[in-house]
Formats: structure tokens, C-alpha cells, sequence
């Protein structure tokens, strides 16, 4: 492989062992505990785990959003073109928010400012990181709003958030994070808030974005289907770790950990009709309870004393396989 | 924002009346009898009588409040019982001193409440902030006429920079401007405290919101995401509060009035109570009212100004 090409195929986003902590009354909890994973440009990355695993607070961490206090990044690198975010000046990383990493928050009807009208709005991100003046950015607004399917974009530029739904305010919030082009996409849950067709019209939108500029997605979900449906790559996360992480073909023909696993037979099947939907048994561990060992031992079937006793690292199984699991691969044992 | 106001307006007519009610039922619960209090204690009885029926006393309650609702919608106040000038001209000359004292105060006390309000919320913490907060308690407990002592004794008298007695002339004027500064500065120091408490407290709640998160992911200056994302739409209860507080300014302002011997409707209101003038008393009381509700219809507005949803 020539060098130019390794560049190319460098990932655009690297994170690398990631710990975001936070304070909170009953002292100080790690939300966020070694995470790594990479983001190829023109690729989707999906994100899983349950409520409360980090996912939001990992892509707040990569685009640097989290308060602090309460919060403290405890360590690792978020590289973004093999520049470390955690470590550029708050210019430069200003400048690289909103223009070429964009995200789309998981709180459609509380993240535009209520005072303001969406297109002002919009306007004030273009006009943050272009040069041009404001009869530009606005006719640039209602073109984001028409790619958004905004009906009648040049009138609705002018509405105040309040006039319009939770759907069309997540549109705003897309077109917003697309303003400037962004080669890096972190979208947080974009379709919980809407209703499933309109669920499907967002994402293909995103994925008509990423055919078309290129930019690489970091989707976060909870809905394994559109996993399934829209990402080349998937990191599984589990108590603000990262449990396994694989291409997603590989991922849905064999998952390899068992909460992975679990996972999937919580997704209803259409084809087995009737069938009850199975979860998971028992629940997260608390954070001040985080069992020295693997964090998922006390509900998974296949734990071990090994299990219980020594927290199994990230290592690589079948090739290019990621699996923090002692037992793993468990098809043969499951078998 | 025209819908707005006429319906403010609108809203504003029964609390005009429930006022007018008020003052014409101030009148009638004045010891005593009213005809006898402004014929004076020498005047014999036929002359009471006269009065009496010169004023209406003698015909039933009902009429006499239709015939007040009448003089009033004239601006027929009647007249003073000490300096037998009309109430309407009386007041007339004291509202533009109090007027001008109240802005003079506002002017100065909101714009640097505000901005000590949102550095302590920025520097939340530091020792600026347990400064300014100090310095806004200090400012809440201290009674007014004890600030402006004070400000007479050091600014007026220890080092003469300012006079402290009357208005010689506007405040356009040379004279007339150093003359309002302590008045200005003792009243505006009551309202700093509420205002930069309110001011800070709104805006570390907006910043929390989600809405400023979104301000900063697109990459904002910190100076631009406090400002246009926190304090912008912190200033809307601010707003309020500085509403509710005008109650308490035209409270202050009778104190300062009499303090400073301004001679604005607090010092006439209090005069006229003294010396029983019950037709000016009457006539400075609907005059507060008024005020109160012409300053509630300037929040209102800034309100729907303020704050989109609120508006039609
Ligand atoms: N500002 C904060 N202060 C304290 N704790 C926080 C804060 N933000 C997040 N957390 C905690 O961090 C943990 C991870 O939260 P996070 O929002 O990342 O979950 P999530 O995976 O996005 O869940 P969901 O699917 O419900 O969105 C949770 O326990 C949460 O309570
Ligand atoms: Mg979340």
C-alpha cells in the first residue's frame, strides 16, 4: 500500500481510550471508561447499548460539549484527522464545531433557541464559519430547509422553534448540523422523537448526505434495525465501555459477545410471530457498584469466576473481530 | 405587538376602575366630614352646608361616584384644601420630577445590575462572584434613607462634589444634573442587588439548557453563546423582576423625595397626608396607580418583544 493511500484510508475520527468522568452528590462516576473506536470518511459508524451506557456522552466528548464541571475528561485522545481535539486551542476547535463536524442532538424540541427565528438561527452557524453576508446565508438557509423536506422553506425560515412540531424542529436540527458541509456527522438518536415515517425519510436523508459530500456518520441508536439497515460499522457499548466492535455484516451474522447477542434477540422478529420478545434479565449495574470484573457478569449466562474477578480488554478474534469478552467467540459455546 | 398592547390595554380598563373606586372610597372613609375638613374648623354650619352640597355629599352614594367618574374623566380632580390650586395642576408639576428621578435611577442601576448579574454567573464561584453577590446583599438590606445619608454625608457634605437639596432645574441642565445624581445614585442602589441576584441566577439556568449546547456546537465564541444564547433570553425574567420591583422604586422614591426635598409626587403625597390635603392625597394616589399600570403595560410589551411565544 503507497503512502498517499494509507492516508486516504486513515480514519477521519479516531477516539482512543476515552474516560469522561462526572461529579456527582454520591461522589465521582465514570459515565464514559476507555472507549476507542474510528469513523472512515464516506462511512456509518453505529452506536448501540442501552440507556444509560454513554453513548451521548461519548459524541458530547468528541465534540466537546460536556459541562464542565460537573464533568472532567479523565483521558485519551479524540483524534480528528490525527489531531487531538482534547488537546487544540478552544479557537481551533471552535472552529471545527459546526463547521466540519456537525451533530444532531438526541433533544429536538429543547435544542433550538426558542427567542430566535430557525433561519436566524441557521444563519448565525453559516455565517460562523463562511464568509458571506447575510442575504446569502439566508437564501443558503432555505435551501438546507428544502433538502431537510421543511415544507415551504422560505416561508417557514422565519418561524419561531414554537411554531413548529417535534419533527419538523428535528429537521431544523439536521439542516443545522448539515449547514456547513461537515465531514464528520455525529447524529444522537435522530429519529426517536419522530414517528416511523418519518424516521425513515431522516435517515435516508442522511445517507443521500454521505453518497453525496462524502461525509462520514456516527449514528447512535437504539434501534438495531436501522443499524442493520444503514451502518458499515457498529461499536456495541455495555456500562460505558465498548463490548465489541465489528462491520456490521459480521456483527448480525455472528455476534461474538454475549450482551451483543442478548441484543438482538431483544429485536421483535417479524418472522416469528407471536413469539415473546426476550430481554436481557437483571439491569445495569449501578456506578457506584462497578464490579472489578467484567460488568456484564452478573447478568450474562456464560460468566465465569475469570469473568467475575478480571475485566476483560478489547482484543482482536477472527482477524479483525474486536470482542472484550473472556468467553468469546461464544457460538460454539451457546451451540 | 399592536394586538398586544390594545389587549394590555383593554385588560388595563377594570383596573383603572377598581383605582378610580378606591380613591373615590378614600374620600368618603376620611374621618370626619369632608365638607367640614375643607370649609376649614372657623366656618359655621350654613357654610358646611353649602360646601356639602356644592360637593354632592348630600345625594346618594351611587350618584356621587357616577359624578366623580365624571370630573375625573375631565381631569377634574378638584381642588387642594391648603393651597386652593387644582389637584390636576399640582400633580402636574410633580410628576415630570418624579418621572425623571425614576428613569435617572433605572438608567444606570438595570444596565450595570445586568452585567454584574451575568459576570457572576460566567465567573460562578470565583471571588468576583462572592463579591458582587455580597455587595447585591448588602444592597437589598440596607433601608434606602440610611444609603442616602450616607451618600449625603460623603458625596454632599465630608467632600461637597454634589448638592443634595431641591431641583434648581431639569436634568438637561447643568444644575439640574448634579442635583439628580444622589437621588439617582440612592435610588438606583436598591434596585442593583434584585437585579444582578435575578440576572445571575437566570443565566446559569439558561446555560444549562439545551439550546446552549446547540449554540456552542456550532461553533460560537463563548463570549457570543453567553450573550446571545444565556443572557438574551436570562433577561426575561429579569424583566419581570424589575416589573415587580417598580413597586417598591416608587416606595423608594417617596423616601428619596422627602430625603433630597424633591419636589416630585412622593414628597407631595406625603405632604398632603400630613397636612389632612385629602383631594391631593386622592388625586397622588390614583396618579401611583397609573403608574403602576402604565409601567406594567411597558413589561408587558417588552415581554412580547423579549419573547416570541408570548406574542400574537
Ligand atoms: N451532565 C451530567 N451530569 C452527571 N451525569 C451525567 C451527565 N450527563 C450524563 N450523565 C450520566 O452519564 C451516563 C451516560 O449517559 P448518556 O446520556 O451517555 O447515556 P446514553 O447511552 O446516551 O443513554 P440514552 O440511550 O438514554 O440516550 C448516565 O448514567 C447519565 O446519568
Ligand atoms: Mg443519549
Amino acid at each position: 500500500m503507497s503512502p498517499a493511500s494509507q492516508a486516504k484510508d486513515a480514519p477521519l475520527l479516531e477516539v482512543k481510550d476515552l474516560q469522561i468522568e462526572f461529579k456527582t452528590e454520591g461522589g465521582v462516576f465514570r459515565a464514559v471508561d476507555g472507549v476507542s473506536f474510528s469513523v472512515r470518511r464516506g462511512a456509518t459508524l453505529g452506536v448501540v447499548g442501552e440507556s444509560g451506557c454513554g453513548k451521548s456522552v461519548s459524541s458530547l466528548g468528541i465534540m466537546g460539549l460536556i459541562p464542565t464541571p460537573p464533568g472532567r475528561y479523565a483521558g485519551g485522545e479524540v483524534l480528528f484527522e490525527g489531531r487531538d481535539l482534547l488537546k487544540m486551542s478552544a479557537k481551533d476547535r471552535r472552529g471545527l464545531r459546526g463547521g466540519r463536524m456537525g451533530m444532531i442532538f438526541q433533544e429536538p424540541m429543547t435544542s433550538l433557541n426558542p427567542v430566535y427565528t430557525i433561519g436566524d438561527q441557521i444563519i448565525e452557524s453559516l455565517r460562523a464559519h463562511r464568509r458571506v453576508n447575510h442575504k446569502e446565508a439566508r437564501e443558503r438557509a432555505v435551501e438546507l430547509l428544502d433538502l431537510v423536506r421543511l415544507p415551504s422553506p422560505s416561508k417557514r425560515v422565519d418561524d419561531f422553534p414554537h411554531q413548529l412540531s417535534g419533527g419538523q424542529r428535528q429537521r431544523v436540527m439536521i439542516a443545522l448540523a448539515l449547514a456547513n458541509d461537515p465531514e464528520l456527522l455525529i447524529a444522537d438518536e435522530p429519529t426517536t422523537a419522530l414517528d416511523v415515517t418519518i424516521q425513515a425519510q431522516i435517515l435516508d436523508l442522511m445517507r443521500d448526505l454521505s453518497d453525496r459530500t462524502g461525509a462520514a456518520i456516527m449514528l447512535i441508536t437504539h434501534d438495531l434495525g436501522v443499524v442493520a439497515e444503514t451502518c458499515d460499522e457498529v461499536v456495541v457499548m455495555y456500562a460505558g465501555r465498548v463490548v465489541e466492535r465489528a462491520s456490521a455484516r459480521d456483527l448480525f451474522q455472528a455476534p461474538m459477545h454475549p450482551y451483543t447477542l442478548g441484543l438482538m434477540a431483544a429485536v421483535p422478529r417479524l418472522d416469528e410471530k407471536g413469539s415473546r420478545l426476550e430481554t436481557i434479565p437483571g439491569s445495569v449495574p449501578p456506578p457506584w457498584a462497578m464490579p472489578k470484573g467484567c460488568r456484564f457478569a452478573s447478568r450474562c449466562p456464560l460468566a465465569t469466576q475469570q469473568c467475575r474477578a478480571e475485566q476483560p480488554p478489547l482484543r482482536a478474534i477472527d482477524g479483525d473481530r474486536l470482542v472484550a469478552c473472556w468467553r468469546a467467540p461464544i457460538e460454539e459455546i451457546a451451540a | 405587538m399592536l394586538r398586544t398592547i390594545i389587549d394590555r390595554l383593554l385588560l388595563s380598563i377594570p383596573v383603572l376602575l377598581g383605582v378610580l373606586l378606591f380613591g373615590f372610597l378614600l374620600l368618603q372613609l376620611v374621618p370626619g366630614d369632608p365638607a367640614r375638613v375643607v370649609a376649614g374648623p372657623t366656618a359655621t354650619p350654613e357654610i358646611v352646608a353649602q360646601i356639602r352640597q356644592e360637593m354632592g355629599l348630600d345625594r346618594p352614594v351611587l350618584v356621587q361616584f357616577w359624578a366623580y367618574l365624571e370630573r375625573m374623566a375631565q381631569g377634574d380632580m378638584g381642588r387642594s384644601m391648603i393651597s386652593n390650586k387644582t389637584v390636576t395642576s399640582e400633580l402636574g408639576a410633580a410628576v415630570g420630577p418624579t418621572v425623571e428621578l425614576m428613569l435617572a435611577s433605572l438608567v444606570w442601576s438595570v444596565p450595570i445590575g445586568i452585567a454584574m448579574g451575568t459576570a457572576a454567573a460566567v465567573l460562578r464561584g470565583s471571588l468576583a462572584d462572592r463579591v458582587v453577590m455580597g455587595l447585591s446583599v448588602a444592597g437589598v438590606s440596607l433601608p434606602i434613607f440610611f444609603i442616602s445619608l450616607l451618600l449625603i454625608q460623603y458625596l454632599g457634605v465630608v467632600w461637597p462634589i454634589f448638592p443634595f437639596i431641591g431641583r434648581p432645574g431639569p436634568w438637561y441642565t447643568p444644575e439640574g444634573f448634579m442635583a439628580l445624581f444622589l437621588p439617582a445614585l440612592s435610588l438606583g442602589l436598591i434596585l442593583i442587588g434584585p437585579v444582578a441576584r435575578m440576572t445571575r441566577s437566570s443565566v446559569l439556568e439558561v446555560l444549562k439548557l439545551d439550546h446552549v449546547r446547540t449554540a456552542r456546537a456550532k461553533g460560537l465564541s463563548e463570549i457570543r453563546v453567553v450573550l446571545k444564547h444565556g443572557l438574551r433570553n436570562a433577561l426575561i425574567p429579569v424583566i419581570t423582576l424589575i416589573g415587580l420591583q417598580a413597586g417598591y422604586l416608587l416606595g423608594g422614591a417617596v423616601v428619596t423625595e422627602t430625603i433630597f426635598s424633591w419636589p416630585g409626587l412622593g414628597r407631595l403625597v406625603v405632604g398632603a397626608i400630613l397636612s389632612s390635603d385629602f383631594t391631593v392625597a386622592q388625586g397622588a394616589v390614583l396618579l401611583f396607580a397609573l403608574g403602576f399600570i402604565t409601567i406594567n403595560l411597558i413589561i408587558d410589551i417588552l415581554y412580547s418583544i423579549l419573547d416570541p411565544r408570548v406574542r400574537k
